[in-house]
């Protein structure tokens, strides 16, 4: 803006307008979009881990079983923040191990070296020589997998019960209909199980919205990183000049993440009488006499 | 170094006994199954105290929230929603931040025998702010699970509690509390585990770890950068944690039996894991 050229001779409102409008209040505001990208990328991901989780666990094959039972039981004892600060370096070492062993077979020394891992040049994950665009998206991916491997087992458990919940009755109906066991599930199974799950499915969505600040633990620049950066004292030698914001930052990030978790509990709620239509619970015919 | 040399050096090491230095070459798996092991103190200290603090914090909640004046309602209601609606991880930051703008004063506390004198200071360090926000934090989620509970109460319970010319204060606690209690445990205990897994974000929000006094991720977190191996310090936290979660399982258990000592043993609620609550 023309105005902003010499921030020195702002004043008040002016000074303020400028300063909301600088190239790193302008990140940080994109921030806000990475934290819903995550989210509205992690949940759709989580859900189909969970789907997975939930089918091995009642897989009819013993180790699938197994599989299942050891996924969603991970979470059970051990604090997310363990896996979220797990994943992504295991992730990251397994699959620049695995690069090393085809890319150069040549290297004959171990990757781990007394406190070191050292993998080729070639197999290093982004190349070296790869943008700087390139090094963020990978340590954003390797973020939203962990999310996902986490909700997913939340999500696995959930679901799991919601599929035992409908009843056999139903189901039996559908076999004595002569449906096939995938006609079945597509048909009666599936839409029936939503409503048990949802409940289950919100707090997990809740979850997830609040664990979106962890990002920042990850090294991603975030919300949390942003908010700071730049509320930390600036002194004369910058532009604008302020004393110690981090406070107003931090509050912003409050009221935010507030809205968003009001919002989703609206939304949910929209969801659940939608969901109950035509069932023969209480919710259903709440959902049958209000008309939807 | 033998092993229970290392134990000596640091098993008390995040409280602050022991070798001051943290090991940096050489690191060997009971260096790091001590270590990490000790960080664990920290992790119990908030859990402990901030449980036993918000579990009469959280009743007192509860119960102004079924008030009919909305006095005591409504900053009830907010209190709930602020702290269920935002992540615990921007709570301490946020804390963090006020805390260290207050005016570094001394508060004289006479204590009869003695005079403790408070200092504005202790509340930017982990052992006191922290504990102050995972205190509130608790305090709002066992509320929402308390209030649930207290509007699950028979009504019949209480009709007959006042037959006998039971009010006010009398009939709750001796109707209405102990059936509260026994409703929400289930519940309560899945708050308390995940008030033991949240205590290992205080050290990696603002609260610095004084002196690398940290928690069990605090130390597990250092070796893995340290080592460049993750697969040997994670699994240990997490071995740790599982330990500590059956732990907590079983005492809560032990309760949860008390408080249904009158039912027929198959109408006893049994405590089953639901990832309710988390922050």
């Amino acid at each position: 803006m023309e105005m902003c050229a010499d921030p020195s001779l702002l004043e008040g409102a002016d000074w303020l307008a400028c300063y909301l409008t600088t190239v790193k209040h302008q990140q940080f505001y994109f921030s806000f979009i990475t934290v819903l990208i995550l989210i509205f990328v992690t949940a759709p991901v989580a859900l189909a881990f969970g789907f997975l989780g939930a089918f091995a666990r009642r897989s009819a094959f013993p180790p699938f079983r197994l599989f299942g039972f050891a996924y969603t039981s991970m979470v059970r004892g051990v604090p997310d923040i363990v896996f979220f600060l797990f994943v992504p370096l295991a992730l990251d070492q397994m699959l620049e191990y695995a690069r090393h062993k085809v890319l150069c077979p040549e290297v004959t020394e171990p990757v781990y070296r007394g406190n070191e891992f050292i993998v080729c040049q070639a197999a290093k994950l982004p190349l070296n020589s790869a943008a700087q665009w390139v090094h963020e998206a990978y340590g954003f991916a390797l973020a939203i997998v962990a999310f996902a491997i986490v909700f997913g087992a939340f999500a696995a458990n959930t679901l799991d019960g919601a599929l035992s919940a409908v009843p056999r009755a139903q189901l039996e109906t559908a076999r004595a209909y002569g449906m096939t066991e995938r006609q079945l599930f597509r048909r009666i199974h599936l839409p029936q199980m939503w409503v048990y799950a949802l409940p289950g499915l919100s707090n997990i969505w809740m979850i997830l919205v609040k664990a979106t600040p962890l990002l920042f633990l990850l090294g991603i620049e975030d919300v949390v990183y942003w908010a700071r950066e730049l509320g930390g004292t600036k002194t004369r030698f910058s532009d604008y000049p302020h004393d110690d914001w981090r406070l107003w930052y931090f509050l912003a990030l409050l009221i935010f993440y507030l809205m968003l978790t009001w919002v989703s509990e609206r939304g949910f709620r929209f969801l659940t009488t939608r969901v109950s239509r035509g069932h023969a619970t209480a919710g259903g015919h709440a959902a049958l006499e209000a008309g939807q | 170094m033998s092993c229970s040399q290392t134990f000596s050096d640091y098993a008390l090491r995040s409280i602050g006994h022991g070798l001051r230095a943290l090991p940096k070459t050489d690191i060997t798996l009971c260096e790091q199954f001590v270590l990490i092991g000790s960080g664990l103190f920290w992790n119990l200290y908030f859990a402990i105290l901030a449980v036993i603090g918000g579990f009469f914090m959280a009743t007192a909640i509860a119960v102004a929230r079924t008030s009919p004046n909305p006095l005591l309602r409504k900053p009830a209601d907010w209190f709930v929603f602020v702290f269920r609606g935002s992540p615990l991880f921007i709570q301490f930051f946020f804390a963090y931040e006020s805390f260290v703008l207050l005016p570094r004063v001394g508060i004289d506390i006479p204590l009869g025998f003695t005079t403790l004198t408070m200092e504005t200071s202790w509340l930017t360090k982990a052992w006191l702010g922290a504990l102050i926000v995972l205190f509130l934090n608790t305090s709002a989620y066992s509320a929402e699970i308390f209030l649930g509970a207290l509007r699950s109460v028979p009504r019949g319970d209480i009709e007959a509690a006042e037959a006998y010319g039971m009010s006010g204060f009398s009939r709750f606690r001796r109707i209405v509390w102990p059936t509260l209690l026994r409703l929400a445990w289930p519940s309560y205990t899945n708050e308390a585990i995940f008030l033991f897994h949240a205590t290992t974000l205080v050290f990696f929000s603002g609260f610095p770890a004084w002196r690398q006094e940290g928690d069990a991720l605090y130390y597990a977190s250092y070796f893995a950068e340290k080592t460049f191996n993750p697969f040997i310090p994670y699994p240990i936290v997490a071995f740790y944690f599982v330990c500590s979660t059956i732990v907590i399982i079983t005492l809560f258990g032990f309760v949860n039996r008390r408080l249904n000592r009158h039912l027929a043993p198959e109408h006893r609620p049994r405590i089953r894991y639901r990832p309710q609550l988390i922050r």
